[in-house]
């Protein structure tokens, strides 16, 4: 008897604690009963497919941050060539893990190898013919920096989703350079893409000569060595009242140096973006715009000039950004400019979004089958096991308590096709009861007294239920492993589900039995 | 009560016509496939969804006669269903295209949509729901879809030729090709879109279909120690009739709830629901029929006594005693209820 008390105990406080975390939070939200914080904190999350929301699966452009780093060396090594008085003929990048160096007198050949020893650490060299040497990316520098690429531009992500203001968002990392967002409750698609796609590279560099066609900034039919020509953003867009600027390649500052960006006017009333530099950023700029007076300092924001205004006097901290801005553009920019630039371009490879109207349709739909799906469970239990049956609905509803409150309590997300998972979690959690009381009526067929008969039909199926659930558990592991979000959700209902039937079809279920037959003598029959 | 009680059925002697049904309905299904396709959803095949709830009620004839006239190069690569209840007034309008992935194009042909049903003029609509998948997502899930059946079916191999006999293993994962199959089949009769949630639905279906088989092998391992004189197709035939009800009642449990999803669970589940209640169905049939008949033939039908050196199970008990023959008035009576 007192074996059974105990046992009755754990029950009944699993039971409570089960239903205060999984079931009560949700009741208490529907009907707006005042619950303390820290039980509703807890409450079963919905996915984005029952919520509403936005969910974006993005590729990053790793090669952009290789050509970053190739371009990068490449005009450090012409530097240092040029400082050393190293001749060559061409110095190019063909790719964006290579960069080449052309006719370098066989003379100079020691006096390169040590300036290039300086600079390219991250490169392996290889000479060829004529004085060429073919520079190439270290393998492991490349998986680095793609890495890194992606593990930045996810950083970002969250600071500009969390800028936008989303509540519970989710950036994560999916493959090896793919990024799954998902804003819960966002129906601005267009503006949260705008905003997370954009590069937000804003670079400040000096400004050598504009014109208004590209061809006219060209020395000799090239681009002059360490300058690059940037168009102008154009008015409002007008191909035809675009200027073409030579800049240097070596920006003054850029976004990085920032310390803030917010929204303000210019001298015509205007909007406009507003900056100010960190302590680092200002001190150079200081010294460009100190050493530039005069000249003109193209402000160029993800490949575009935005404005180029004149050096009127050296500027240390802060700075204006004016344009042909909208006031909502203006918003956009400080918000993409206080977040850093990508490492790379984004592109979207999925977009889904799921308005808040299709989400209660899918509550209320999964809702009417689950409350189906229970009825026709219960009454054919009912009918077919009699008493026995009340105890299979018993144990059958403790699972589905447990399998909420433990969801609740992982923060595991409930999905569409989670609930389906719910839903199947009824129909396949009684067949461990139905396995066992089969196992019963044999044994008593047999011969066997009820207590005999419960006691071989609980062992004797316990690893028949043991190896359903792992073979079950083995294809919801690779399901997991496959799918994401409402997959993964239905998933983790299941694996879940499946844990907690086996302790209630065995745990609870034979108490119950237990508690059944202590209350009657010995010799008694089950109604079964 | 009862069903199937103390039945005597000689299913082994049904394998071969049993066999030549599945292999009409898979050949069946393969042939549909070949010529007709699996028709993909728009996760796998790429493309652009969007649905549209209007403000008046809006036939689907509407609005492809505005997308055939405002859609550029008409409508006739355009699928316009109604979706959800009528009374929701909604509309799927799907294409098989999608904008570049590069950059920020992607919802290109969505807006392209939008805009054609704008000015269209028939009567004003939002947007509710939109899915947009390039080219990329779908070839990787394709793939990983894939990868996950297979090294599902491999773990549950592995995993029940480690638990019984590697001829037990054999048998399960032959039942459960044999359901993968058959439901593939019957999604192609039915022109069921393969969607993440078929693809869930048929990979759960792996793991659930091994349910009975197991229940019924466990019975043959139980009944091997016992019944050391007989052959084991007789082995086999037993342990199926003893455990018939339970594999019937169980698989009518998880089918009673799979058609609770299948009527009531909505629009987005209806494919799901669908591969499983056939694939429960199958698993069923296949546990009685395709697994206990592969054990029998991967074994022979040599005397079990060879081959009675199964892994015991652990914390198992002597079996009960059998007692197929000894009928009492009562059990005779409930077997006629």
């Amino acid at each position: 008897m007192a074996n059974i008390r105990w046992k009755l105990i754990t029950i009944v406080v699993v039971f409570v604690v089960f239903a205060g975390v999984g079931v009560y939070p949700i009741l208490a939200a529907r009907k707006g009963i005042q619950s303390p914080g820290w039980l509703m904190d807890k409450q079963l999350k919905l996915g984005l497919d029952l919520k509403g929301g936005v969910h974006l699966e993005l590729r990053v452009q790793t090669d952009d941050a290789l050509r970053l780093e190739t371009d990068t060396e490449t005009e450090r090594l012409r530097e240092e060539l040029t400082k050393r008085n190293i001749a060559f003929t061409n110095l190019v990048a063909p790719d964006v893990t290579h960069f080449r160096v052309e006719g370098v007198p066989p003379a100079q050949d020691a006096a390169f190898r040590a300036a290039a020893n300086e600079v390219s650490a991250n490169f392996d060299r290889a000479p060829g013919s004529n004085g060429t040497y073919v520079f190439t990316m270290k393998p492991n520098i490349q998986q680095q920096l793609r890495d890194e690429a992606v593990v930045q531009a996810r950083e970002t992500l969250e600071r500009r989703v969390n800028e936008l203001g989303v509540t519970e968002p989710s950036i994560s990392q999916q493959g090896t350079d793919q990024i799954l967002v998902q804003l819960p409750g966002v129906t601005d698609v267009e503006r949260a893409k705008a905003i997370m796609g954009s590069p937000g590279l804003l670079e400040l560099k000096i400004v050598e000569r504009q014109a208004a066609t590209r061809e006219e900034l060209l020395v000799n039919g090239q681009v002059p060595a360490g300058m690059e020509i940037v168009p102008g953003a154009g008015g409002t867009g007008n191909a035809a009242t675009t200027t073409y600027y030579l800049v240097r390649k070596v920006a003054a500052v850029t976004g990085r140096d920032l310390r803030n960006a917010r929204p303000s006017l210019d001298e015509n009333n205007q909007p406009a973006v507003s900056f100010t530099l960190s302590n680092e950023g200002g001190r150079k700029f200081g010294n460009v715009t100190g050493e530039n007076m005069g000249r003109q300092l193209a402000i160029i924001l993800d490949g575009r000039v935005q404005s180029a205004p004149a050096i009127q006097g050296r500027i240390t901290t802060d700075g204006r950004i004016t344009g042909s801005f909208t006031n909502e553009e203006v918003n956009n920019l400080s918000l993409i400019l206080r977040s850093g630039a990508l490492p790379a371009k984004l592109d979207y490879l999925s977009e889904r979004t799921i308005g808040p109207s299709l989400g209660a349709d899918s509550i209320r739909s999964g809702a009417t089958a689950s409350i189906v799906g229970l009825l026709l469970i219960v009454v054919f239990m009912l009918i077919y096991y009699r008493f026995s049956g009340i105890n299979a609905v018993v144990a059958l509803i403790f699972n589905l308590v447990i399998l909420l409150g433990l969801m609740a309590y992982i923060g595991a997300v409930m999905t569409l096709p989670g609930i389906a998972g719910f839903v199947l979690t009824m129909g396949i959690g009684v067949d461990s009861n139905v396995l066992i009381f089969e196992r019963i009526k044999e044994e008593m067929e047999a011969g066997r007294s009820a207590r005999q008969s419960i006691n071989a039909g609980f062992s004797r199926v316990f690893w028949t239920l043991f190896d359903t659930h792992i073979a079950a558990l083995i294809s919801a592991a690779f399901l997991f492993n496959f799918g994401t979000g409402p997959i993964r959700g239905f998933a983790v209902t299941l694996a879940l589900g499946l844990a907690s039937n086996l302790f209630t079809s065995i745990f609870v279920s034979k108490t119950l039995f237990e508690l059944e037959l202590s209350t009657r003598g010995h010799g008694a029959t089950l109604s079964i | 009560m009862h069903i199937f009680k103390n039945t005597n059925y000689d299913f082994l002697r049904w394998r071969w016509q049993a066999l030549a049904v599945s292999w009409i309905i898979i050949l069946a299904g393969i042939y549909v496939i070949a010529t007709k396709g699996i028709p993909k959803g728009v996760e796998f095949a790429g493309g652009t969804v969007v649905i549209t709830q209007f403000e008046q009620q809006t036939s689907v004839q509407q609005v492809r006669d505005a997308l055939d006239r405002n859609y550029p190069g008409g409508g006739q690569n355009v699928v316009v269903q109604s979706y959800g209840a009528a009374a929701e007034r909604m509309v799927m309008v799907r294409v098989h295209s999608a904008g570049a992935e590069a950059g920020q194009s992607l919802s290109g042909t969505k807006d392209t949509v939008v805009t054609a049903l704008q000015k269209a003029g028939i009567g004003g609509f939002r947007v509710v729901g939109t899915e947009i998948v390039g080219p990329t997502v779908g070839a990787e899930l394709t793939s990983k879809g894939i990868w996950a059946t297979v090294l599902s079916l491999v773990g549950i191999l592995i995993y029940l030729a480690f638990r019984f006999q590697f001829s037990f293993g054999v048998g399960a994962v032959v039942a459960t090709i044999h359901d993968l199959l058959i439901t593939l089949a019957f999604l192609a009769f039915f022109r069921y879109d393969m969607s993440l949630n078929v693809i869930a639905a048929i990979l759960t279906m792996t793991g659930f279909s091994t349910n009975d088989t197991i229940v019924i092998f466990d019975r043959i391992r139980e009944n091997l120690r016992s019944m050391r004189r007989d052959s084991m197709e007789h082995v086999i035939n037993v342990s199926v009739n003893q455990t018939l009800g339970r594999t019937v009642i169980t698989s009518g449990t998880a089918l009673l709830t799979a058609l609770a999803l299948f009527f009531f669970g909505g629009e987005v589940l209806h494919g799901f629901a669908f591969t499983m209640v056939v694939g429960i169905i199958t698993g069923t049939y296949s546990s009685v029929f395709i697994a206990a008949a592969t054990v029998s033939f991967w074994r022979g039908s040599a005397p079990t006594r060879a081959a009675a050196h199964a892994p015991s199970m652990p914390a198992a008990q002597p079996p009960a005693p059998q007692q197929p023959t000894r009928k009492t008035k009562a059990q005779r009576k409930a077997r006629a209820s």
